[in-house]
């Protein structure tokens, strides 16, 4: 132990501590900017430049600045957080920072939840000595998914550690240098023209708004006020342990009655549960391990991940046969609800207008892919994320929170515990599993629950036993992860049979399209916690069981696997460049 | 300056320089693209593609590298190159003037090359000739205490069919 | 010839010292000569390699080849009067010699045996011509260490670094079998890093040697990037051995097999130079495996700069050899515990491993006795700008700014003022007038404003205005800045774009406050050495030449008339209403009658000065 004094306080701290950290665990408030330490995901970002968390310290040779994040204290040291001459350099570094930052706050997405905002706010920044030229590259808006503004990048890098070090995608670098530097693209390519799987993990720890989701907002007002438009929405399993935070509840609530009654103030026709559409997704999955069980085809890797598809379409185009062919949840949902549900009803599927809500901004590109429709037309047209959601509640002038709960619509808004787990890493393995099992034994599997699978680590296997079958399973979250069990499959040193994989740390429940966390990951536990405890709560919990998948293969889909089943719920792959020439 | 070869003769020369070496991953980079850039002349696209590949480091990567560092060019540059001196010593005794003259005359900026393709105008800090600041290196021939009215002068050596040029 | 011992090793040293004995005699009555020609960048860039080209043409002509040879050497320094040959062992020594003089050389002083009074140089002291360097006042006061053998052996033979005792202090140390001791002997010597901040050697040396790992690496920072400054380049032209040689003890002191050389790039000629050194160390057995016998492996390699200023600072020159950005990362822990791909490394600039080899020959003690108390050794500088003298000095340190700038140096060229030196280039300050006493030191600099920094030192006189100047070193920060954090990225930028206002007459008095509080952010706050000294050259004029910066934001003039914006181009009644002027005028601001007296449209005017160059009568001035 070090003896240090912080702001006249003498404390006793680790040796190899920074001061950050012990000043912090003392109740000293360092800002930080750049700085960002996700723990369980082996992630730390800290490149040390943005120099917001200066402080004055002396180690007996005078004083002088240092930056707080990566600084270890010593012994003697004598810390001054809050000294003029640390808040000088403070003010003036972020004065620097908005000296090239574009002034449009009040029309920028991330108003009143930007870091930088807030951080000028708290320092009391209410003029800028400094003017001058400011970076002009305007914006990327190429992609489906992400918009680029460079001009609000701060160069935290941030998203270049993520992309890189966590998801191995190396999409960003740092390009060019001195004023001109840009965390860009190889030749500063559009988005669109890379490699980037839209997984939108940059856009979670983006401090400012220089990384953004495309915003569908305005497209589903205008089919919500079509009076020719039935708009149908759905909403992912991750959505309703999560939304609840933009309205300040705590973390790891979940609010699906409110979010489903939010949903019909708004205007939507329909309100259905992506989650049928999960335990869909489980039939056709599970059948099809069967059944490449039987073929001796295995492994088999999930594809409800729309950015972990793109990753592997690009990064091992060898292997695009490994994955199931099943669409993901709210893809089949999507068609069914413009084939069965429409003929149900005897709407014109041109008439439809399917949204999904999603923890995730890669569903807005897979929505747009084009093999994902039937008879030419989309399976789902527009999908907006947690947080856009919440942003139009609260356009609409709903009260989220005092909201009385109510239940989804029939006939695609029942789902079962299966479904719910879909939301975090490890749960459409289980899901598949408990279905699995329960055709191969009967429905006479000792236990649902699988929870050598569950958890926040990055790989996790389990070896199962059903009848005499010996089957090894994987759960990976996080590309770079998945990474590691894709090169032991190309290096066919692969021993598992089933595999899933999620393209975002921990699952949809830490999405690209989901609340910001300001990289408290706490909140990533709790949503997680909130999952399993819808699960726990379903009576029914193995989609197999779910009484209206029963009936929609009775009375139309024949069975999993079948021609129908084929047409509507399973997709291909294409080989793509992982470079663009 | 760059290779009168054709290209494909310049990549099995940097294929050759890469295995003989066993070249590899993030450390040979630099090394790399000095090479890539000394056949080729400069380094395009598709090369810094083929040296990402080759060497299997990320693209981003690869640019970030060619971008930071003046020495590696994007773009190729012209039959003649034009250094003028901006160090310290040859500032003070008036480089900056000679630049501005080199580029009224060739009507590029520094860091620029003629239309023409007959000359690149680049600044360089301190070549050591501090003795005869300020200085100008054209290609390899050194020019020694330059003044802004000897640019067109000097020029003229190495405006090569201006009379062709201009009756064509 | 691979040498097999420390025994075999001096055995050669004996058996080689005749190859210098012309140059290492005193008085020598025989007929036999060596011309040693200056190869340093600058003579050759004045077409020294045609002199020597020529030199042997002649020498083979006129049959002398028996008696005389003629050799490339590295820089002798007085690039001035470049390019420089010296004779041996007459000594004697020409100045500004070109090929068309290689043939009356051996004719009148070879073989006829007379010197050639034109080609001596002028001593302005005494005002005569004089034959050797010693009376030469640019060569009296310097004391040359680390240039030891620059000018004096062929760079390009190992035989003759050999013969100049090379690779002895290797083979002492290695014989002596302590590296313990080598860092200490070191730390006794007082040496200090020449790179700039002035770190003591011997400190890092002993640091890195007691870091554990059993990886380590040692590198030799050549990237020297002050943009008026070529001591390193001259070195490694003049004297690549004595760089091998130091960088072997210091791997044999910390425990390291590999050493680097990071050189720019744009230095072809020390390139080369260094490559055939490594050639004939490793074929000597010198560098590679066992060296000397002894055991000891020690392989170096060269790494190449692209074209950046801030891989000179320490972390960015590793990132560099990693192959990535040369981006500086914070120094959590020391580069000595974690540096090189996390190993233990030791970096150290050239010039501070030139002076090594011969600490280890002549001891600690001889050192030590070198110098001030504070700062010990010698310092090359690069002196440059407003000086007569302007070429390479070695100086004993406490050695003043005025006996460099007017003895060395000769003063300031036609009769102009001296009014700055400009010392550490983009990291260091301007010295005023009133500290050219101030003998040179690492302290006694930074508590004048300025810094030792690589050796760069130029000259202004009244000329320079010391605001273009200071913008001058930020356009050069800004280009140079890596770019990572936000003081030196967005902070210099907006430093330059004040100075940019003033110098066009646009600032104001607010302005020089914030400049003055700009920089002391960016001083306490960036991350590397670069952003941390960036402002200097601000802050330094800001402090001594206040009265400038005034003239600029009040009276809106530029009073060493620099700031072309600032100028005002008026017709005076000298006139004679030729209108010459208003006809080349490029903007029509001038306007008048024949014969009357024009006058200048300063709104309009754009200072090109055209007019002035076409008065007949020399009415138009600037003020």
């Amino acid at each position: 132990m070090l003896k240090v004094v912080i702001n006249g306080k003498e404390i006793e701290a680790q040796a190899g501590s920074t001061i950050l950290e012990v000043a912090s665990e003392h109740g000293f408030n360092i800002p930080t900017l750049c700085h960002l330490n996700l723990h369980d995901m082996d992630y730390c970002n800290h490149p040390v430049s943005c120099r917001i968390c200066m402080v004055e310290v002396n180690e007996g040779r005078g004083s002088r600045l240092t930056p707080a994040c990566d600084t270890y204290i010593s012994e003697g040291m004598v810390v001054e957080t809050d000294s003029s001459k640390a808040i000088k350099a403070r003010r003036t570094v972020m004065e620097l920072l908005l000296s090239n930052h574009p002034q449009d706050c009040l029309y920028c997405t991330r108003s009143t939840n930007c870091d930088l905002q807030t951080l000028a706010n708290s320092m009391n920044i209410r003029n800028n000595r400094f003017e001058g030229k400011m970076s002009n590259l305007g914006k990327d808006v190429s992609s489906k998914s992400i918009i680029k503004d460079l001009d609000k990048c701060i160069l935290c890098r941030r998203c270049e550690s993520i992309c890189s070090e966590v998801q191995t995608v190396n999409i960003y670098s740092p390009i060019n240098r001195g004023f001109e530097t840009v965390i860009g693209t190889a030749f500063q390519d559009s988005l669109q023209d890379t490699p980037c799987t839209f997984c939108g993990q940059c856009v979670s720890v983006c401090p400012t708004g220089a990384l953004t989701e495309v915003s569908h907002v305005d497209r589903i007002w205008n089919k919500i006020n079509d009076p020719e438009s039935v708009v149908v929405v759905q909403t992912a399993p991750a959505v309703r342990v999560a939304l609840g935070e933009e309205f300040g509840a705590v973390p790891g609530g979940v609010s699906t009655g409110k979010m489903v009654a939010g949903l019909r103030r708004m205007g939507f026709n329909y309100v259905f549960d992506t989650n049928w559409g999960a335990d869909l997704t489980i039939m056709e999955e599970a059948n099809e391990v069967v059944e490449r069980l039987n073929k001796g085809t295995l492994p088999i890797l999930t594809s409800c991940c729309p950015g972990w598809i793109k990753f592997i379409e690009h990064q091992f185009p060898k292997l695009i046969d490994v994955p199931s062919t099943c669409k993901s949840p709210h893809e089949m949902q999507g068609a069914i609800t413009k084939t069965y549900f429409a003929e149900k009803l005897g709407i014109n599927p041109d008439d439809i207008y399917v949204v999904s809500v999603m923890p995730c901004v890669a569903k807005k590109y897979e929505a747009a892919r084009d093999e994902l429709s039937v008879d030419g037309r989309a399976d789902v047209d527009a999908v907006i994320t947690t947080r856009e959601l919440a942003s139009m509640i609260r356009e609409a002038g709903i009260n989220y929170n005092e909201l009385a709960d109510e239940e989804f619509d029939h006939p695609l808004g029942e789902s079962t515990g299966a479904a719910a787990i879909f939301g975090a890493t490890g749960g459409v393995l289980e899901a598949a599993l408990r279905t699995a099992a329960g055709w191969l034994t009967n429905d006479s599997a000792p236990s649902l629950d699988y929870k050598e699978v569950r958890g926040l680590e990055g790989i996790k296997e389990a070896t199962l036993k059903i009848n005499d079958l010996e089957l090894k399973v994987a759960a990976a979250s996080g590309l770079g992860n998945a990474r590691k069990l894709l090169e032991k499959i190309e290096a066919g040193e692969n021993e598992y049979h089933v595999i899933e994989i999620m393209a975002c740390p921990a699952g949809c429940i830490a999405g690209g399209g989901q609340p910001y966390n300001h990289g408290d990951r706490s909140i990533i536990e709790k949503r997680m916690k909130a999952i399993y405890e819808i699960d726990a709560h379903k009576e029914i919990r193995e989609s197999h069981k779910n009484p209206d998948i029963i009936k929609i293969y009775d009375e139309y889909l024949e069975k999993p696997g079948g021609h129908l089943a084929h047409k509507l719920l399973h997709t291909h792959y294409f080989e793509r460049d992982n470079i663009k020439e | 300056m760059a290779c009168q070869c054709n290209n494909e003769e310049c990549f099995i020369e940097l294929d050759k320089f890469i295995e003989e070496r066993n070249l590899t991953g993030e450390s040979s980079l630099i090394q790399v693209l000095h090479q890539a850039q000394h056949l080729f002349g400069y380094l395009p696209r598709n090369l810094q593609v083929y040296v990402a590949k080759k060497l299997n480091i990320p693209i981003a990567k690869v640019y970030g590298v060619v971008t930071f560092y003046t020495f590696f060019s994007e773009t190729p540059r012209g039959e003649n190159v034009i250094q003028v001196c901006l160090g310290t010593g040859c500032f003070v005794k008036g480089a900056d003037k000679v630049m501005l003259s080199f580029e009224s005359e060739l009507e590029i900026k520094q860091g620029e090359t003629t239309a023409d393709n007959q000359f690149t105008l680049s600044a360089v800090r301190c070549v050591g000739a501090c003795g005869l600041a300020p200085v100008v290196i054209i290609n390899e021939k050194v020019y020694g205490h330059v003044q802004s009215e000897d640019v067109k002068g000097i020029l003229e050596n190495y405006i090569v069919g201006e009379i062709t040029t201009q009756t064509a | 010839m691979k040498i097999n011992s420390i025994t075999e090793l001096r055995k050669l040293h004996t058996e080689k010292l005749p190859l210098l004995a012309l140059r290492q005699a005193e008085a020598h009555v025989g007929k036999e000569r060596v011309i040693m020609v200056c190869g340093g960048t600058g003579c050759h860039s004045a077409s020294s390699k045609e002199l020597l080209e020529e030199l042997q043409k002649e020498i083979k002509a006129q049959g002398v080849s028996e008696l005389v040879e003629a050799k490339a050497t590295g820089c002798f320094g007085f690039c001035a009067e470049g390019p420089i040959i010296r004779i041996f062992p007459d000594d004697v020594f020409y100045i500004k010699v070109q090929p068309s003089d290689a043939n009356r050389i051996i004719k009148d002083h070879i073989i006829g045996g007379s010197p050639i009074d034109d080609l001596l140089f002028l001593e302005p002291t005494i005002n005569e011509k004089v034959k050797t360097m010693h009376e030469m006042s640019f060569y009296k006061k310097q004391m040359r260490i680390a240039l030891r053998n620059c000018g004096i052996i062929d760079p390009e033979n190992i035989d003759e670094y050999i013969a100049a005792k090379g690779y002895l202090a290797l083979a002492q140390v290695l014989e002596q079998n302590k590296p313990e001791a080598v860092s200490q002997l070191l730390i006794d010597s007082g040496l200090r890093g020449r790179g700039g901040a002035g770190f003591p050697t011997g400190l890092k040396w002993e640091a890195t040697r007691k870091a554990k790992g059993d990886v380590k690496y040692v590198i030799c920072n050549a990237d020297e990037g002050d943009p008026g400054a070529f001591m390193d380049r001259s070195l490694l032209e003049g004297d690549p051995h004595s760089v091998l040689e130091a960088l072997a003890i210091a791997g044999f002191c910390i425990g390291s097999d590999t050493g680097f050389i990071y050189i720019r790039a744009e230095y072809p000629l020390a390139i080369h130079r260094l490559e055939v050194a490594i050639a004939q160390a490793k074929e000597a057995g010198l560098l590679g495996e066992n060296i000397l016998g002894t055991g000891f492996n020690f392989d170096i390699k060269i790494k190449y700069g692209a074209g950046a200023f801030v891989c000179g600072e320490e972390t960015a020159l590793m990132r560099s050899i990693e192959g990535s950005r040369g981006e500086p990362f914070n120094k959590k822990v020391f580069p000595s515990e974690s540096g090189l791909w996390q190993k233990p490394t030791c970096t150290n600039n050239v010039e501070t491993l030139a002076n090594i080899p011969v600490i280890f020959l002549n001891g600690a003690d001889w050192y030590n006795k070198i110098g001030t108390e504070r700062s010990k050794g010698t310092k090359v500088f690069a002196l440059g700008g407003k000086i007569k003298n302007v070429g390479l000095v070695e100086v004993p340190m406490g050695t003043t700014l005025r006996e460099i700038i007017f003895e060395i140096g000769g003063g300031i060229p036609n009769d102009r003022q001296f009014k700055a030196a400009q010392t550490g280039g983009p990291s260091g300050g301007v010295i005023a007038a009133e500290f050219l006493d101030t003998p040179i030191e690492y302290e006694s600099l930074i508590e004048i404003g300025s810094m030792m920094g690589s050796g760069g030192m130029i000259v202004l006189d009244e000329d320079n205005c010391m605001v273009n100047i200071a913008k001058f070193y930020l356009e050069f920060t800004c280009e140079e800045s890596c770019g990572k954090c936000t003081p030196c990225r967005i902070g210099t930028t907006r430093l330059l774009e004040i100075l940019d206002k003033i110098t066009k007459g646009k600032g104001t008095l607010k302005d020089l406050e914030t400049l003055n509080d700009l920089s002391n952010v960016i001083k306490d706050a960036s991350l590397c050495g670069l952003g941390k000294t960036a402002p200097n050259p601000v802050l330094s004029t800001l402090k001594y030449f206040n009265d400038e910066y005034m003239a600029h934001v009040v009276d809106k003039k530029c009073p060493a008339g620099v700031c072309k914006d600032l100028l005002q181009v008026t017709i005076t009644d000298k006139c004679i209403g030729c209108t010459k002027c208003a006809r080349i005028c490029p903007v029509q601001c001038i306007d008048g009658k024949v014969k009357e007296q024009h006058i200048i449209d300063q709104d309009k005017c754009i200072k090109c000065q055209a007019c002035i160059a076409a008065c007949p009568v020399q009415a138009i001035t600037t003020i």
